[in-house]
């Protein structure tokens, strides 16, 4: 089922949860929301659901208009943050209610309603588990008796809210793969929330990346990472590098350095000489240069070398403001044939560099 | 723990707390302390409750079987279980309707309900009993009207009813409130979102969930119920063996000089207390 949000607002008393916040999620789509805490991605989802009602706006279920449609009418499948698992009830309980609850001439009989349960607690892989309660559960298992759970009903959309944000980091990268492998048998159309990048990178066939309210950025998840449209994006979606300087000389002045422009890249239109700006460059797109006597590049000191893996990290501080930090990312063999060392002076100059005007 | 080099021990079955010499305090400062409270918990609670046996059965048994068999006390008796048979379900139904609308839904004007429910603790049960008998008495704002319709409200079982209804108002709400608030609204809307409606969620997802906080509250509520004095003595009237609930039978006893037989109605109200105690720690253990 498609889902589409048309100029949802939503306020809590002054602050500005949802802005004109317009999205389209196509038909078996996997969608990951994504943005910090506090941008609004959790509130438009449970507005989706129908558990919140926004301020103004429209949310349109397979085209027809759902916001006055209540939360159990609307089909859809919410998987809540800490699961909320009935805890009185087993785990077969807990799949079944669904299934229970329905009105009489609806509702499936005994045998139909155990088949039903046995075949989606086989589908989470936890058969074994039926007769347990929740507290008796891990975490993981418990998410998946959530999610076994809001299968139950043959939900037209299932919403998750950070499905992962109560695991460990070692069961959640488990479970994401666990999540993107059931998406790919059942389509389902799906939307869940999440702060972690990595994870949204991951799972996700598509992200709207959120900040503040807004939707900063919709992309598949190469396209989000490859060319952030926003400096935000940027900042957010791995880590970056930021330089604030001036747009002067095809290059970005800071202070006295200069960070030229690589050729390949052509020069963005919207630059103002002379004008603020911010430019961005990924910590493998920076080149550390050891003759400090060239006029290009950032001049920086070797604060710190780590070099675990086959690349290195070098940490450097700018040169006259050690307070300013910068992130490099270097094979380790060249730390060797550059002969880097801590407390060295080095240029760095960017192999690619995004610039935004500073607004 | 063997073979580890440095690094850090797992204490297993660490020392108690109060064993350890660490944390321990000097043996005069221990003595001091537990002799003092239980001095204190043996001449206010326990000799008190001792008293009340020993008196109640000091001109020996055939005594205090009268008593407790007299038939103004089984009407004592009878009115009591009947205030409480009353007032408990009305105070349930009220408090976890309070309950529930306080901790899952927002809205304005809840910290004043919240204080309002609290009103009967606050406010002496003295002052409870006149405010019935100024409002429903004789001489009161609706006293001539049910005269009128011949209802008698004051010195009659009704009064007493509400003036029980009213000093036990709090008790189930007070108990829910903070569960509720603890539990908070996660499984009502899972519910709601897998289809279930308002009632189906109350009875199948709520009630269960608040239980035993909710029987918590029903057995403190039934023994202020049973053991309310201040208010119910104001709207009673006093009429032996129509409007005097066992704590008032005691009193009437005992200002007649008849010691005996007020310890014996006084130790069942001692028994009640002792069973409530009883059901109170069964419940704690059970919810733990």
């Amino acid at each position: 089922m498609s889902i589409q949000v048309k100029n949802i607002n939503k306020r809590f008393s002054t602050f500005k949860a949802l802005d004109d916040i317009s999205l389209d999620f196509p038909t078996g789509k996997l969608v990951a929301l994504l943005g910090p805490s506090g941008c609004g991605k959790t509130t438009l989802l449970r507005i989706i659901a129908g558990l919140e009602t926004a301020d103004s706006g429209q949310i349109l279920l397979e085209g027809s208009d759902a916001s006055n449609l209540h939360v159990r009418e609307r089909q859809i499948g919410f998987m809540f943050q800490h699961y909320a698992l009935f805890q009185h009830m087993t785990v077969f309980e807990n799949v079944a209610f669904g299934l229970r609850v329905k009105p009489k001439n609806e509702r499936p009989a005994e045998t139909a309603i155990r088949q039903r349960v046995t075949e989606l607690l086989e589908l989470v892989q936890l058969g074994s588990l039926a007769k347990r309660y929740p507290s008796q559960l891990s975490g993981g298992q418990r998410q998946r008796i959530a999610l076994a759970r809001a299968l139950a009903v043959n939900p037209r959309v299932l919403l998750l809210d950070e499905p992962f944000g109560a695991l460990d980091a070692k069961v959640r990268k488990e479970l994401r793969r666990w999540l993107r492998q059931l998406h790919d048998e059942l389509h389902i159309t799906s939307i869940f929330v999440t702060h972690d990048q990595e994870e949204a990178l991951e799972v996700a066939d598509e992200i709207v990346l959120m900040n503040k309210g807004q939707v900063e950025q919709v992309g598949s998840p190469l396209e989000v990472f490859r060319h952030p449209a926003t400096p935000f994006a940027f900042n957010f979606l791995g880590t970056a590098n930021r330089f604030d300087g001036k747009w002067a000389r095809g290059g970005v002045q800071v202070s006295e350095d200069l960070l030229p422009l690589p050729h390949t890249q052509p020069a963005h239109a919207n630059l103002a000489e002379g004008g603020n700006v911010i430019a961005f460059a990924r910590p493998h797109d920076l080149h550390i240069e050891p003759n400090v006597e060239g006029s290009e590049g950032i001049r920086a000191k070797i604060s710190r070398i780590l070099a675990f893996g086959p690349t290195a990290r070098v940490e450097l501080s700018h040169a006259t403001q050690p307070e300013t930090y910068y992130e490099v990312d270097v094979p380790t063999l060249s730390i060797a044939s550059l002969n880097l060392h801590e407390g060295q002076a080095v240029r760095l100059r960017p192999s690619q560099l995004q610039v935004f005007p500073a607004g | 723990m063997s073979g580890m080099v440095g690094g850090i021990q797992a204490y297993h079955g660490a020392e108690l707390y109060e064993l350890s010499p660490a944390t321990r305090e000097p043996k005069w400062a221990r003595y001091t302390i537990l002799g003092l409270s239980l001095t204190f918990f043996a001449i206010f609670l326990l000799m008190p409750l001792l008293a009340v046996f020993v008196e109640a059965l000091r001109k020996g048994w055939d005594v205090y079987w009268q008593a407790i068999t007299n038939p103004d006390t089984g009407a004592a008796i009878r009115l009591t279980l009947l205030a409480a048979a009353i007032a408990i379900p009305l105070n349930v139904v009220f408090g976890v309707a309070a309950a529930w609308c306080i901790s899952k839904f927002e809205f304005r004007g809840k910290q004043l309900l919240i204080t309002l429910i609290d009103l009967p603790f606050s406010v002496s049960p003295v002052v409870a009993g006149l405010v019935y008998v100024l409002v429903f008495g004789a001489h009161g704002w609706f006293g001539e009207w049910l005269s009128e319709h011949n209802i008698k409200i004051i010195f009659a079982v009704p009064g007493i009813v509400l003036a029980t209804i009213f000093v036990t108002f709090p008790f189930v709400a007070r108990e829910l409130i903070p569960l509720m608030q603890a539990q908070g609204t996660d499984a009502e809307e899972a519910a709601v979102s897998l289809g279930a409606s308002g009632w189906q969620t109350f009875w199948r997802v709520t009630l269960p969930s608040i239980k035993w906080g909710l029987l918590y509250g029903v057995i403190l509520c039934n023994a202020r119920a049973m053991g309310e004095f201040g208010a119910v003595s104001v709207v009673s009237g006093h009429l032996r063996g129509q409007t005097t609930t066992l704590p008032l039978h005691v009193e009437i006893l005992y200002n007649e000089y008849q010691f005996a037989a007020a310890f014996a109605v006084a130790s069942l109200l001692a028994l009640l207390a002792l069973v409530t105690l009883g059901i109170k720690l069964f419940i704690e253990w059970k919810s733990a």
